[in-house]
């Protein structure tokens, strides 16, 4: 059936098998737990910020949960490389259109780019948090501004 | 057509919902144990109480209310029967399961409780018959103990008999695990507790629907269960409590209807069942849930008890045979209920799949995350069964399970 075939593209699939930037980032400045109490779902992102230039130097991520959310963390993460902090916010608006807007209306989903695969999402109202937790808990770590190493600067 | 298969044919019709598409295919309605489907006169039921005699109970003089009055009194009976309970008055209209147990933790548990007590569960239990004692023992400084569990799933008994100490005040055990499907022994729980004369509560929220119920052999003082597990509607259920019990017992809710007088100086509550009845209650829920259950008296415990454990030997045999599946809960003693994982597929997407297969299954830890710990996954897919489904059914699950295998591979 085709939603079911856009929601599991090859894409999703394949990252889902193979995630991208899998595991802990040993030195990072902004880190993030997102839990998804209802399904079990865990994910730890962790991103490091070159403060000078304010630019996303690297990012991974840690956790268990299903194809989507997997797929959904290892693509963002492949993604926020070398974005700034104020365009990664951006992809994150534009990511939470994609996955909550209406599946009838087409006008919006041009030029997303790799966003697009997951217009499957909007089919499966159910499924919208598994796509979301990672980009939740990526925009958490960037607000809180925490490190791994110090805690103080934890708001 | 075999006998059997023409029966259930016949019973499928009562429920108009299985007649239904999902996403062009029939629907295999296989999370029975999240809520049942309900039968045609059961929702004829409710929508005659709205279309003739709607009127509130107990307070009216009119005609409808004395019909309304009637009917809702006749579930009590029913349920009464059913359950072969001792009198009427040990029946008491709740929300459901959830709001028994905390009923009786917060009436009975409670203001006998003193710090250094234990209240005694199970590794098995349902949040619900977690939680509410948890809180209890918080505010009186009591201990919750927790009898372990074996790999298969089944209690590990004499870990249930060495807590049985003088500091034990309550035990709390669910009669059939909602996410192994396991049955647990209630006789034989009940006669230990007893005989050090700890009283025993019973969360038979999946073992109604399932297994015949007496009362009197269990021997429990307390059971609960909600009405929309046996083919009620929601919103409605029932606490059992033995009379002596519910006498010494302090209202759980303040109101209209649990009262007998009232005056600013001094309120005297009503009788038995009443005194916990606070409110207008959900008259059609029990009009409905008294109906639900003449209905499965009339199929009966014995075609149940058979057919359901027919479909779970199915089941389980040709679960068993698919490649990278595991059956979490493997207890000798099982109600219609298999969870299992898929190797490298998680469940959410499993639950995905076969409902785009018009399948639907749970997907999730099944409020008991204690036993997903205990099992180490993190959720499980859980397929329970009804006397309406059939051994199609449970084939059409397993070829839809095939195809979300391949598809992973």
């Amino acid at each position: 059936m085709e939603e079911l075939k856009e929601l599991y593209q090859q894409v999703i699939l394949d990252h889902n098998k193979n995630p991208r930037n899998f595991g802990e980032l040993p030195t990072c400045n902004r880190h993030a737990e997102g839990h998804n109490p209802l399904c079990g779902d865990q994910i730890e992102v962790f991103i490091l910020v070159d403060e000078d230039t304010g630019k996303i130097e690297d990012v991974r991520f840690k956790g268990a949960g299903c194809a989507i959310s997997k797929a959904s963390a290892s693509i963002m993460t492949t993604l926020l490389k070398g974005k700034t902090i104020e365009e990664a916010k951006e992809l994150f608006e534009q990511f939470h259109k994609v996955v909550t807007s209406d599946p009838s209306s087409n006008a919006d989903i041009i030029n997303l780019g790799k966003l697009a695969v997951f217009c499957g999402v909007r089919e499966f109202p159910a499924r919208v948090k598994c796509a979301s937790l990672a980009w939740h808990t990526m925009l958490n770590a960037l607000d809180n501004h925490t490190t791994t190493k110090v805690s103080t600067e934890q708001v | 057509m075999s006998e059997l298969e023409e029966k259930i044919l016949e019973i499928r019709q009562d429920f108009p919902v299985l007649n239904r598409l999902v996403y062009g295919k029939p629907l295999v309605y296989l999370d029975n144990a999240a809520t049942t489907q309900k039968p045609k006169c059961v929702i004829s039921a409710i929508s005659d109480y709205y279309l003739n005699y709607n009127s509130n109970i107990h307070r009216g003089v009119h005609r409808l209310s004395q019909e309304a009055t009637d009917e809702y009194e006749k579930s009590r009976k029913i349920i009464k029967e059913f359950i072969n309970a001792n009198k009427t008055n040990e029946i008491i209209f709740t929300r459901g399961t959830t709001e028994g147990i905390n009923l009786v933790a917060h009436s009975y548990v409670r203001p006998r409780l003193k710090e250094g007590n234990e209240i005694v569960i199970t590794h098995m239990e349902h949040h619900s018959n977690i939680v509410p004692w948890q809180i209890v023992c918080e505010e009186t400084g009591a201990k919750l103990r927790v009898v372990p569990i074996n790999d298969a799933g089944e209690l590990i008994f004499e870990e249930f008999e060495k807590m049985f100490t003088d500091k034990v005040k309550f035990v709390s055990v669910v009669y059939v695990s909602n996410s192994l499907g396991t049955i647990n022994p209630i006789e034989e729980i009940t006669k230990k507790a007893h005989s050090q004369g700890i009283p025993v509560l019973v969360d038979a929220a999946q073992s109604i629907q399932h297994i015949k119920t007496d009362i009197r052999k269990l021997g429990c003082d307390f059971m609960v269960f909600s009405g929309h597990k046996i083919y009620g509607p929601t919103g409605i259920g029932i606490l059992y409590g033995k009379e002596n019990y519910l006498e010494k017992m302090n209202p759980y809710q303040g109101g209209g209807d649990m009262i007998k007088s009232v005056s600013f100086e001094r309120t005297i509550y009503n009788d038995l069942p009443y005194k916990f009845e606070a409110g207008t209650p959900n008259i059609e829920g029990a009009i409905g849930l008294g109906k639900a259950i003449e209905y499965v008296s009339q199929i009966g415990f014995d075609f149940i008890t058979e057919h359901e454990s027919e479909l779970l030997k199915y089941a389980q045999e040709k679960l068993s045979e698919i490649d990278g599946l595991k059956i979490i809960g493997n207890a000798a003693r099982k109600a219609s209920v298999v969870s299992f994982v898929l190797e490298n597929v998680h469940p959410h997407d499993v639950g995905t799949m076969l409902d785009v297969d018009g399948v639907a299954v749970r997907t999730g830890h099944h409020c008991t995350e204690p036993i997903m710990r205990r099992f180490g996954v993190p959720a499980t897919t859980r397929a329970s069964f009804a006397f309406y489904n059939t051994k199609q059914e449970i084939d059409i699950l397993v070829q839809s399970i095939q195809k979300v295998i391949k598809m992973f591979s």
